[in-house]
């Protein structure tokens, strides 16, 4: 249980920053300020400026915005199709949840992050296309996930009753099915999260992902990484945001697998 | 053991073809057309079209998609636009430092994995379980390339005893390898850290089988029991995991390339996106992506021949 307190403090964390930054940052997250540059945290700026004068703090407060943003949508639309899919497959079963099924094994064996590469190379950078491709990979996880549980469930005796009552394959699929297989949907999702944001990261630090005045932690990352003799604090502060907002999800998904499934607690 | 080899031979040039397919439709679906892109919005339309013919791009969608494919498999990459040579060449230079890097990080993060995974595992519950579980629960949080940029600071920047980029080449190897150090501590770190969690899991799983028991009761000692009986037990769903994982790792690599500027072929493709060179962009992806299926289909034939019930599968 401690981890999924854990999570949640970590997680509520990272979501209050993104908040607050909304309304109040101690300056404008991409202001430059060329005369304060590079100085070291003080009660100016209490992480320091970067190699732009920009006030570090008020850009880590920003650049949760992006993370958040990019993992609720890249999660949202992985959710929103995988979901549909993997209940089509189920509900219609025999050859086309074979074919269904084929595919996302395809799609699941091309690496995320290449794909997301490729169509950030052809499409042009920016967090949109990231935040698309990452959902995009992020579809037939959900896919395979929904129609092995919706399986399950269909077997039991609700679902039977279901449609023994006469309810039709898809008001079964939603009024039954679903609810009884959110739990593992939720613990999934909050992993797909925390993979959504490393991903983020490592596009934009690669400059495919958020393009400036946008902040985004990965690219905070890439602009210290000349200043590492100088200013070495300047990487230290991006990262440590992304391990943390990372860690937050994924405490929360162990504490919420354990939570919704008791068998899982007694094993581990 | 032949049958399933063949059938999973099948899976894996069915996987091959949609790859090629994904990545030729990624590009194909570009809006305008490649050599558009490659000179920029400000080319004439006769300087666009002479680059397109040049390239080939001139042609019908199926004979440029038979092309690309019949070329590759006859080691031709077709042209790139940026150093106006040909692809296969230098992707060939560029290999010679990301096998390397691969191949180091994945028996980096295998032998962390595996005495780290052992160790938990023999001592479920305790502290040193819980130890290794926080010390796992950390390196999946940490970004690959964050860990790169962290190790710079303490080795390079700090210390001063390993270099913070570039490459030498091989013509010295011990200074190559030296280079390689932090890049593959970077990637085998955090890969170590979700094996671990996966070695320790399915051991933890063995060794609550039937076979455990009688391996203890006929005199093994616990530690024993555990290597000889419970880790080839163990040993197929790692492997599996494992491989699912090498994907990861050569997505880690394009990036860890970057941060320690080792000419790679993520470098590569840094350099391409940068220089809209596409055509390189394609083929790199498609043969970082074909390294990553060709892996996984070698790691299920490995599980089945340890495993024959996987064969059935």
């Amino acid at each position: 249980m401690t981890s999924l307190r854990l999570g949640l403090v970590f997680v509520s964390l990272v979501a209050l920053a993104a908040l607050v930054s909304l309304v109040w940052t101690p300056y404008p997250p991409a202001a430059l300020d060329i005369a304060h540059k590079l100085t070291a945290p003080s009660a100016a700026h209490w992480l320091g400026s970067d190699a732009l004068g920009r006030d570090v703090l008020s850009e880590i407060l920003a650049g949760a915005r992006v993370s958040l943003l990019v993992g609720v949508i890249a999660v949202g639309v992985g959710l929103t199709f995988g979901v549909a899919l993997g209940l089509v497959a189920s509900s219609v079963g025999g050859g086309f949840e074979d074919l269904l099924m084929k595919a996302c094994d395809f799609a699941y064996a091309f690496p995320a992050l290449l794909l997301a590469i490729l169509l950030t190379a052809t499409y042009g950078p920016g967090v949109f296309n990231a935040i698309l491709a990452i959902g995009l990979a992020n579809v037939p996880v959900f896919a395979k996930l929904t129609r092995a549980a919706a399986n399950a469930s269909l077997s039991r005796e609700y679902a039977l009753a279901a449609r023994a009552a006469g309810r039709g394959p898809a008001a079964i699929a939603v009024e039954h099915v679903l609810p009884n297989i959110a739990a593992p949907l939720i613990v999934q999702a909050t992993i797909q999260f925390a993979i959504a944001i490393l991903a983020e990261a490592a596009l934009s630090y690669l400059g495919l992902g958020a393009q400036p005045p946008l902040v985004s932690w990965g690219r905070m990352l890439a602009d210290a990484q000349g200043w590492l003799f100088v200013a070495p604090r300047l990487a230290l502060f991006p990262g440590l945001a992304i391990a943390f907002a990372v860690l937050g999800l994924n405490l929360l998904g162990d504490g919420l697998r354990d939570a919704l499934d008791p068998k899982l607690r007694a094993r581990a | 053991m032949l049958s399933f080899a063949l059938r999973r031979l099948g899976v894996l040039v069915a996987t091959l073809f949609v790859a090629t397919l994904i990545v030729f439709g990624a590009l194909e679906a570009l809006p305008g057309n490649a050599a558009q892109t490659m000179l920029g919005a400000s080319a004439t339309p006769e300087a666009v079209a002479a680059l397109a013919h040049k390239l080939g791009l001139d042609q019908p969608v199926h004979s440029r998609y038979l092309a690309w494919v019949g070329g590759a498999l006859h080691g031709d990459l077709g042209l790139s636009y940026a150093y106006n040579s040909p692809i296969a060449p230098l992707i060939g230079e560029r290999l010679a430092v990301t096998l390397p890097l691969t191949l180091l990080s994945m028996t980096l993060a295998s032998a962390i994995a595996l005495s780290a995974g052992v160790y938990a595992a023999e001592r479920r519950g305790k502290v040193g379980d819980a130890a290794v579980m926080t010390l796992s629960q950390f390196g999946l949080a940490i970004p690959n390339f964050w860990l790169g940029v962290v190790l710079v600071l303490i080795f390079s920047v700090h210390w001063r005893v390993l270099p913070s980029g570039g490459f030498p080449g091989w013509g010295d190897p011990l200074k190559a390898m030296r280079a390689l150090i932090l890049p593959a501590l970077a990637l085998g770190l955090v890969q170590a850290a979700i094996l671990t969690r996966v070695t320790r899991s399915a051991l933890v799983e063995a060794v609550g089988e039937d076979f455990m028991r009688t391996a203890r009761a006929k005199g093994l000692s616990r530690r024993a029991a555990l290597w000889r009986h419970a880790l080839p037990n163990a040993a197929p769903p790692i492997l599996v995991i494992a491989g699912l994982q090498f994907s990861a790792l050569i997505s880690g690599a394009v990036v860890v390339e970057n941060v320690f500027v080792l000419p790679g072929l993520g470098r590569l493709i840094a350099q391409s996106i940068a220089n809209r060179d596409v055509l390189v962009v394609e083929d790199c992806v498609m043969g970082l992506a074909g390294m990553v299926i060709l892996v996984n289909a070698l790691v299920d034939m490995a599980a089945a021949a340890i495993d024959p019930r996987l064969r059935r599968a």
